[in-house]
């Protein structure tokens, strides 16, 4: 579904992701973790088209990124906004509604089928209690949540998300991940998502994948990938720090 | 997520002051061109020769929609409605149109609530090449357009061209460039523009009638030849309106929902300006409209550009289809103090009751 062939991308001089080769199989789920500056959100621009690797390919669905053009990407892949900042009083609802943009009729608008997808969305993800309200006032967490189902009313087969739990309480984080496990495993969507808590990632996604000063550095099986020893390498805390679960879900 | 499953049906927006018309966006344009109709017999019947709205509405539907109606009015009053006031009342309908509709571009655009159709330089180069052909001594009519109309167009889009290649140069990010760039190249052109009225003796009446706005001059000849600029930028503006809903949240988040960020910006600036250039070149400076036309739809309506661009079109042509009329009754002031005494507490007013209604 998305191919990282020998990537390396670099702002101005300084190269910030450096050989990167990633598989990433559809219906699979995915977490990329590493320190900050590791190249997480890097890797994912460079999916998504947004940034052009310096040399190898990305490939999305087959075809190399850089032949696709926006919307071709944003039908194969929905990338959850990393910030809302609107301009203008905004619905909740309205906003859900714009993850449809990529399959509206360009001249008429949504149809029925985009605003049963958009209400599907509100429900699965469960903001139906904020609509009516405008965006910019809702809490960073509940902005968070409509921007989730933002990317699910996309309905893409491959979904992207950049520290999706950042804003989150722990009872949202738990249901954050039990709506990517239940897209994944029920919808088939591919899930690629770049987290910070180690624990969560290590219950809640079968495959890591550990960036860290632009090179992978571990992919596989959360007990594989977080090893005490690499733990301590990669992130330079002692390992006891992290309390990961004792079996991590495969 | 798995918790808060309420449905749709159980928490429906709040509604408020607005909250019936929110929904109703063809009845709000409907009711915006009844306004508009009632403006134009209103706007053919006010002036020096008071017109009878019923002679008014005959004479239009006699001439313009080849209706047979039996003569009941002087061949002069047919002139004057024919020959001065349609084209006048018209020419206020389409250059508001084209403000507002270039105001809720640039704002969309710019992301920004404070954008109008000048913030990029357009103004100040309309204004500075209205003054250069003031001071020159040359009576020139290309395309129907006097020379204060024709350099009035062309140092518009001159201007907007010169901020935004200048803007592509920076370092900073393409949004604020623009802006800074934009003021920076507005200020430029200002001071030359100060330099030109310095210089300009005796016409310096004629710069200052342009820079403050007006329609005495509007001919049918004028009229159409801006038509179909205006109009035709327009249409592809609302084409694109999906391109603006995009921006919404940013161009980043744009580019994901497939929206090609660099292109749009660019086809839509050039597309904006093209229409402010054009209203500009007729009108002179015309203030308020553009800014304050956008922000009421989208107070009525939401933020979607399918709607905001479309019911801004139609406010602005009748929010200054009125307000000519107005600067007709009170003596001939001219037209952009009128947008500004009657714009500005209304928008007030507006902001107001949105506090307690639609949520801003």
């Amino acid at each position: 579904m998305l191919e990282l062939d020998d990537v390396t991308v670099a702002y101005h001089e300084r190269r910030v992701l450096i050989d990167v080769s990633v598989s990433v199989a559809a219906g699979e789920r995915i977490a990329l973790i590493g320190p900050n500056g590791a190249g997480k959100s890097t890797l994912l621009a460079a999916a998504s088209g947004l940034l052009r690797p310096l040399k190898g390919e990305v490939r999305l669905a087959g075809d190399p990124v850089r032949e696709l053009d926006r919307l071709d990407i944003a039908r194969r892949m929905a990338v959850v906004p990393g910030e809302a900042n609107l301009p203008f009083a905004t619905r909740v609802e309205d906003v859900v509604a714009l993850g449809r943009l990529p399959h509206e009729d360009p001249f008429r608008g949504a149809r029925p089928a985009d605003r049963a997808a958009t209400a599907a969305a509100i429900e699965r993800v469960g903001v139906g209690h904020l609509l009516g309200r405008d965006a910019r006032e809702l809490s960073l967490g509940e902005r968070q949540l409509v921007l989730i189902a933002l990317a699910v009313a996309q309905a893409a087969p491959v979904l992207v998300l950049d520290e999706p739990t950042v804003h989150l309480d722990l009872r949202h984080q738990v249901g954050a991940m039990e709506l990517l496990v239940d897209l994944n495993e029920r919808d088939g969507t591919t899930i690629i998502a770049v987290l910070h808590d180690l624990a969560l990632a290590a219950h809640f996604f079968p495959r890591l994948i550990m960036l860290d000063g632009g090179r992978i550095v571990a992919d596989g099986l959360p007990v594989d990938v977080l090893s005490p020893a690499r733990i301590l390498d990669v992130f330079g805390v002692d390992p006891t720090f992290v309390r990961l679960p004792v079996s991590p879900i495969g | 997520m798995t918790t808060h499953r309420e449905t749709l049906r159980t928490a429906r927006p709040r509604v408020g002051w607005f909250g019936g018309v929110r929904d109703r966006p063809i009845l709000l344009g409907g009711l915006g061109l009844v306004a508009l109709l009632v403006a134009l017999v209103m706007g053919v019947g006010v002036g020096s020769v008071a017109i009878d709205p019923a002679d008014t509405i005959a004479i239009l539907g006699h001439r313009f929609l080849g209706l047979d109606i039996p003569q009941t009015w002087s061949p002069a009053t047919e002139t004057i409605v024919v020959e001065l006031r349609m084209p006048r009342i018209l020419t206020a309908m389409l250059v508001g149109s084209a403000l507002a509709v270039a105001g809720a571009t640039f704002q969309g655009l710019l992301r920004n609530p404070l954008a109008d159709p000048y913030v990029l330089g357009t103004a100040s180069g309309a204004a500075l090449g209205a003054a250069i052909a003031v001071l020159i001594p040359v009576r020139l009519v290309i395309f129907q357009f006097g020379l204060i109309q024709g350099l009035a167009f062309i140092g518009a889009l001159a201007a907007i061209t010169v901020v935004y290649k200048l803007s592509r140069n920076s370092g900073l990010a393409p949004l604020t460039s623009l802006l800074l760039t934009g003021y920076a190249v507005g200020s430029l052109l200002a001071a030359g523009l100060a330099m030109a009225m310095y210089l300009s003796g005796a016409a310096l009446r004629q710069i200052f009638t342009y820079l403050l706005g007006s329609f005495d001059a509007a001919t049918w000849s004028r009229f159409l030849a801006t038509l179909p600029i205006i109009l035709l930028a327009s249409v592809a503006i609302l084409l694109r309106a999906r391109s603006l809903n995009g921006l919404l949240l940013g161009e980043q988040a744009a580019a994901h929902l497939g929206i090609d960020v660099k292109r749009e910006r660019r086809i839509l600036l050039a597309l904006a300006s093209l229409v402010t250039a054009a209203a500009v070149a007729i009108s002179g400076l015309i203030g308020f409209v553009g800014l304050v036309v956008p922000h009421v739809v989208r107070l009525l309506v939401g933020p979607s550009a399918r709607l905001v661009l479309p019911l801004s079109m139609i406010g602005g042509a009748a929010l200054l289809a009125y307000a000519d009329i107005i600067a007709r009754l009170a003596g001939g002031i001219p037209v952009g103090v009128v947008t500004a005494i009657l714009g500005a507490p209304f928008f007030l007013f507006i902001l107001r009751r949105a506090r307690t209604g639609y949520e801003v």
